[in-house]
Order: structure tokens, then sequence, then C-alpha cells
């Protein structure tokens, strides 16, 4: 029997398996995960001949190094980066062959922070609540990556996609991020909300995959005291005490106590989550849909 | 009754008390259940219920707003006991908050039938509610860096037990022996929001 496994030989900055999540335990406190790019999840898998909600790995920055066991396909999308394999250089946003014992190896980010890596069958670690997404928040799910851990590969579904060249979002020079306002905008002054929607603010080093942090404005709250917990969405723009909004994320916590000033479109999410420490975000008022 | 939408496909709904927010919980599992609302999320929190992944919320903020908070919901059959040792490290500190001795605190811990308010903060944490509010304690000053998993603790108005071990702000009164949270078991959560909850001392306590 052919041995179906991944070795991964350097584990990068963070690599975590990844899928579209497990919505819908929300109210038992358990976070939706799942890629923060989802759409540059599904393009690879797509590449590789693999169903849309298969796993695949997130990486963060200095993406990683990977030996199959057996001769896979892979596709690695979302942040551009420099892929080889067996020390050539191969393509990135396609299908490429990796035969058994070779080593692939995912580089550094050219831009964005997360590549995506499809292997034809898919990451077929045990399924936690229906999915096999690693949730930093709560622990559920493999833990991240380590150097040496071998992940084991389901059976490809089917063909790998022929294709010659997919179209991709560049990862943004300037994070612009629609947002709605509410439900808690009334806890802020008219001035904060002018603030939020009109300065500058950049995006913080201290961003992971549970909020998108911020530097910029500190927003000033127009009443004091504590907000009851409630329940939180994604893409939330929370202001915690320091005045600095916070964009929930993937693995955000389900409630908190912190006011929410706004709520940033589904769509602009994926951007987020390419935008590297540093790089300017502008929030955009738009009227609800 | 207020609704806020939260974005596209979410509503916010806030009511008065946390029984208030229990009974438009039940409420809205209800119409859930009997297919008249399509929604991926119910959070249930202190004063308001999330609807997640929803359809149309302007339409059902008006909805909503427009009629009466739902009469309380018949009490869930089911009680859950959790058999518990009253040996926190700060029991102390809520025996003098409350002003009665130590073991006055777990006596009348224990005399209370609690009911699971919501969850968050951890996978099966929940907020359970039912002492008088007399007996509400703070937060400790400083929280610990880590709090064993199973342990009972106070704070505000609600009881919780750490389903693993967390940092946490909590006054500690016990240690459940419960497994709180297991993924592999069918359902993962111990409590769940609506879930009657007494606390049943074991040993020397």
């Amino acid at each position: 029997m052919t041995d179906r496994a991944l070795v991964v030989v350097r584990a990068g900055a963070l690599t975590t398996v990844q899928d579209r999540g497990r919505p819908g335990y929300a109210h038992l406190g358990v976070p939706r995960s799942g890629a923060l790019d989802p759409q540059a999840a599904a393009l690879v898998n797509r590449l590789a001949g693999n169903p849309p909600d298969a796993a695949v790995l997130e990486t963060t920055l200095n993406g990683c190094a990977l030996r199959p066991r057996s001769t896979v396909t892979v596709a690695v999308g979302g942040a551009p980066c420099p892929v080889t394999v067996g020390g050539r250089p191969a393509a990135w946003g396609a299908p490429v062959v990796v035969p058994a014992g070779a080593l692939l190896e995912v580089g550094a980010a050219a831009a964005g922070v997360r590549a995506y890596v499809a292997v034809s069958g898919g990451i077929a670690v045990e399924p936690v609540l229906g999915s096999r997404a690693t949730d930093l928040l709560s622990g559920l799910g493999p833990a991240p990556l380590t150097d040496g851990t071998v992940l084991p590969l389901g059976i490809p579904a089917g063909p790998p996609a022929r294709v010659d060249a997919v179209p991709h979002p560049c990862p943004p020079a300037e994070l612009v991020l629609r947002v709605t306002l509410g439900p808690r905008d009334d806890w802020f002054t008219a001035r904060a909300v002018r603030d939020l929607t009109t300065r500058a603010y950049r995006v913080s080093s201290a961003s992971n995959r549970i909020g998108l942090r911020t530097e910029g404005p500190a927003l000033e709250r127009a009443r004091t005291g504590e907000l009851p917990s409630e329940g939180m969405v994604l893409g939330a723009v929370q202001v915690p005490p320091d005045g600095r909004p916070v964009v929930f994320l993937a693995d955000h916590p389900t409630t908190g106590g912190y006011p929410v000033i706004a709520v940033v479109r589904a769509a602009d999410l994926p951007a987020a989550a390419q935008a590297v420490p540093g790089t300017p975000v502008r929030f955009v008022a738009v009227r609800r849909r | 009754m207020r609704a806020f939408p939260v974005g596209d496909d979410a509503l916010l709904v806030e009511v008065a008390s946390g029984e208030q927010a229990q009974a438009l919980h039940a409420e809205l599992l209800r119409r859930r259940a009997e297919g008249s609302l399509a929604v991926r999320e119910i959070v249930p929190a202190a004063r308001t219920v999330l609807l997640d992944g929803l359809a149309d919320p302007v339409r059902w903020a008006s909805e909503l707003t427009s009629s009466e908070v739902p009469p309380a919901p018949p009490r869930a059959r089911e009680l859950i006991e959790l058999p518990v040792r009253y040996d926190g490290p700060d029991l102390a500190e809520v025996a003098a908050h409350w002003k009665v001795s130590e073991h006055e605190v777990a006596r009348i811990h224990a005399g209370t039938e609690f009911t699971v308010a919501f969850c968050g903060f951890a996978p099966g944490f929940g907020y359970l509610t039912g002492l008088p509010a007399r007996y509400d304690v703070p937060r400790r000053a400083t929280p610990r860096t880590a709090v064993p998993a199973g342990a009972v603790a106070l704070a505000g108005p609600y009881t919780g037990v750490y389903p693993r071990s967390s940092p946490g702000g909590w006054q500690l009164i016990g240690t459940a022996e419960a497994v709180l949270w297991d993924h592999a078991r069918v359902p993962a959560a111990l409590l769940s929001p609506g879930a009657r909850v007494r606390f049943v001392p074991v040993g020397d306590a």
C-alpha cells in the first residue's frame, strides 16, 4: 500500500491545517475558524483536483517545506511566493507534481502574508466537529505544524485542473475595508465614528488569526461602563479600552464585552488576511445592503 | 426589545434582562425547529441574542421588535448534577464578600438551582445564573495565568466551570470532576444554553 502521508520538514513561522471551519457551534463557545483567505484555499483545492472543503495548509510569511511519501499533485496560492520541487523552480498558482520523497519548498511570501498549499487528496487529519481546521483561540483541531510532523493524506477525488494561469487578487498595498456602522456605534462619540471612517490606520504586527489589530487614532467612547457580553460576528470591528479597532477574523471569540462600532463586509476580509504589518488601512462607511 | 442589524447578514436582539434573553433564545430555537427561521447561528448572551447568517435582518428586526418578549420557556426537563468539592483557593475571599462562613458559601451554592444562560470564553464554558444578586462578586484584581480544568468559579452574577486549564480572573470556590467538554463525545458540551444545573457537594466540604 502506498504511504499517503506528508512529512513536514520545515514548519515555518506558523503553518496550520485549515478548511471551511466549523460554523454552527457558536452557542457553545466554539469559534468558526477556517482559512483566513477562503478564496485562495478554494482555488488551490480546485487546482489540485480536490473538493472545495478539503483541508489545506495555511502558512504565515515564511512558507514551509514538505516531503510527500507518495507522488502527489500540489498547488500553492494565496500570498505569491517562490515554489521549488527537489530544488528546481516550480509553478505558483498551478498544479505541480511532487514525486514521492521529493522536497516541496514553499518560500517566503513576496507579498501578502498567508500562502495556501493544497495536496491531492487533502490533509486527512481527524475532523473535530466536522472540521479539520486548527483553531488558535480555543485549541480545537490539530496543533500548528512542527518540524517532523507527519500528516495523513486522503484519496484524490479527481484529476488536477487543466489550466495555464488563474486570476488571483494581489495582496493589498492599501487595505480598504468597507464597513456598516453598528451595532454599538452609539457607545462612541460622533468624532470617533468620523475618525474611524476618515483617518489613516495601519495594520499592527500584533495581528493574528483571531483579529487584525490596527494602529491609529484611538476611538473615544461616549459612555463608560461595561457592555454585557454579547455575540460577535466575523468582521466585527471591536474597540478595546486602548481605543484601537480590532477586526475579528476566523478564530475570533464567539462572545465579547467590548463594543463593536462597525462590521467589515465579508468580501473584504480575505484582503485583510493578506495585509502585512504596516499596510495602510482605510475604513469606508457603506450603507447596509 | 430592540434589534440592531450587524453587518449585512446578522441581527443583535437586545432585551431588558437575562431572564428575557433566555426566553427569547428559547422562542428563536422553537422558530428555527419549526422551520420559520433560517439562520446559521443563534447565540444567546447576557442581555442579547445574536442571529448570525440571516437572510433578511431588517425584516426580522421589525418583526421581532413589533412583538412582546415571549414568556419564559418551560424548564428544561433534565437536571444536570455536577459533583463538586468546595476547596477553591478563593473560598475565604468569597465568604468575606458574602459575609458568611466558608461552609455557608458551599451550602448556599449547592442549594441553588442554576441555568446555563449562555456559553462563551472557551468551548463548553457556560455562564450559569441562579444566585441572588446579593451574592455577586467582583473578578480578581489580577487574573491567574493558569486556572485548572474543573475549577468552579464565580464572577459578577455568574458561576462557571473551566472546561480546560486556561488563564482566568474568576474567584475559584471548588473543583468539579465532570468532563465539561469532550469533542469526541456527542454532545461535546456537557452544559449548553438552557440546561438546568445543580452542584452536589462531595468529600469533606
